[in-house]
């Protein structure tokens, strides 16, 4: 029988292989992977200074112990070139792999602003472990690091590298940090807290150009000021990459467009994780990917008469952790209702209300994440 | 014995199952389980998530 094709390493891939495996020990199962197939949990990607850890201590599983958990045959370095739906074959590299099923978990890609300047090749993003590896090579003496996006990896990184002792600003044209998942008040208090712990902020303010300057780099705002950094640091957003998807006729809207079974509009092929957009919805976090790779796994394994299982996804909240003010956020999906926010200081509740009171989505911060657990029963859960 | 949800992955811990492919023996409290132990779904390290009690 022709193999099952998991197209992408990181915890979407693994996770599906590894649900996958435990229903059926039988069937042919190939992982293709643009890196090196390492396993690790990338959220330990931005507070690794905090826990003391160079980028080598952060690989779980090497791919040949992976290759060995999974019983599967690992393609590293490789690049899937195409995808025929009508013959089942997907083209790597001048090699043809026939499937049988074909499940595309190859993540999303960091948005890179349009700088300009002479030093755009220094700026530095880190979506995966070999970027970050790249990235902590090249901080090295550096002093200042000046990071472009003030969302949850941006907020994350200053922390940790702030942390760490290095000089840090932050540069985002929204009014507070977090500004797509939290309310003014609570990014406010974000904001506050990482500035006592020596974050600059230039808030309000884009970055235009980077620009060598005398071994340094100079970051350009858009109001002709300027920022002297040794390092540059980019998290201003991702952005499914559905080109592949594309070329090969199957829908794509955010992400590849599935449904809760996670199919695409092939039957033979499916998506998850963050390249995927589920039952109208792109959720890129660890808590849909790994329920969508938990049903997925099932689905997989299951006979051509079996049902396909339906993915639900209960209340998991998004953790961001900015160690000097953590905060715990479950963004409403239902959109119609207010903010109402209470608390002291910088240890903030907020809850997302309807009319009725109802609760839709709530934000903690501070000491006030302790709560979680009475805001997390009370919350609809966010696909059932 | 209580059940404990992973809120970072979902991922259910019961206290009376305990996770012996893990060597967490059967009916081992999650106060006592190394506070160096992952989430072996998602590899959350322990003092990243908080577990609630599922009813």
């Amino acid at each position: 029988m022709d193999p099952i094709i998991i197209v992408g390493t990181g915890l979407a891939g693994y996770g599906t292989a590894r649900e996958f495996r435990k229903h059926d020990k039988e069937t042919p199962l190939v992982l293709i992977t643009r890196d090196d197939g390492a396993s690790y949990y990338k959220p330990d990607l931005s507070e690794a200074h905090a826990k003391d850890a160079a980028p080598d201590d952060l690989v779980k599983k090497n791919v040949d112990a992976m290759a060995e958990e999974l019983d599967a045959t690992i393609h590293t370095h490789r690049q899937v070139e195409s995808i025929d739906p009508q013959t089942r074959t997907l083209s790597l590299n001048g090699d043809s792999l026939q499937y049988h099923k074909l499940v595309l978990a190859f993540g999303a890609d960091p948005i890179m602003l349009k700088l300009a300047g002479d030093a755009t090749q220094a700026v530095h993003k880190v979506n995966n472990l070999a970027d970050y590896r790249s990235f902590r090579s090249h901080l090295g003496d550096a002093r200042h690091v000046a990071i472009l996006g003030a969302g949850l990896i941006g907020c994350e990184f200053a922390n940790d590298l702030v942390g760490a002792g290095y000089e840090v600003s932050v540069l985002d044209p929204a009014g507070w940090p977090l500004s797509q998942l939290l309310p003014e008040k609570c990014g406010e208090a974000v904001e506050r807290e990482l500035d006592r712990a020596g974050v600059h902020w230039h808030l309000g303010h884009a970055a235009v150009a980077v620009h060598h300057d005398n071994g340094r780099l100079q970051v350009v705002r858009d109001d002709d000021d300027s920022v002297y950094a040794d390092a540059v640091l980019s998290a201003v957003g991702l952005r499914a990459g559905v080109e592949l998807a594309q070329a090969a006729g199957l829908k794509t809207d955010k992400g590849i467009v599935v449904d809760r079974t996670l199919v695409t509009s092939d039957p033979h092929i499916y998506a998850l994780g963050d390249c995927a957009e589920v039952d109208g919805h792109w959720r890129p976090y660890v808590g849909p990917l790994m329920q969508c790779a938990r049903t997925l796994g099932k689905t997989l394994a299951g006979g051509e008469g079996d049902t396909a299982g339906a993915v639900k996804y209960p209340t998991l909240p998004i953790i961001v952790k900015t160690h000097v003010c953590p905060v715990i956020v479950y963004p409403p999906v239902d959109k119609h209702g207010e903010w109402q926010v209470e608390g002291d200081g910088s240890n903030l509740e907020a809850r997302f209300v309807n009319e009725d009171g109802d609760l839709l989505g709530f934000a903690l911060t501070g000491e006030a994440t302790n709560k979680r657990r009475d805001y997390l029963k009370d919350a609809p859960p966010l696909m059932d | 014995m209580k059940k404990w949800q992973c809120i970072v992955c979902g991922f259910e811990y019961d206290e009376a199952e305990g996770m012996p492919d893990e060597g967490i023996e059967p009916g081992t409290k999650w106060e006592d389980i190394p506070d160096d132990w992952t989430c072996p779904d998602c590899g959350a390290p322990k003092d990243d998530f908080e577990m609630m009690e599922v009813d």
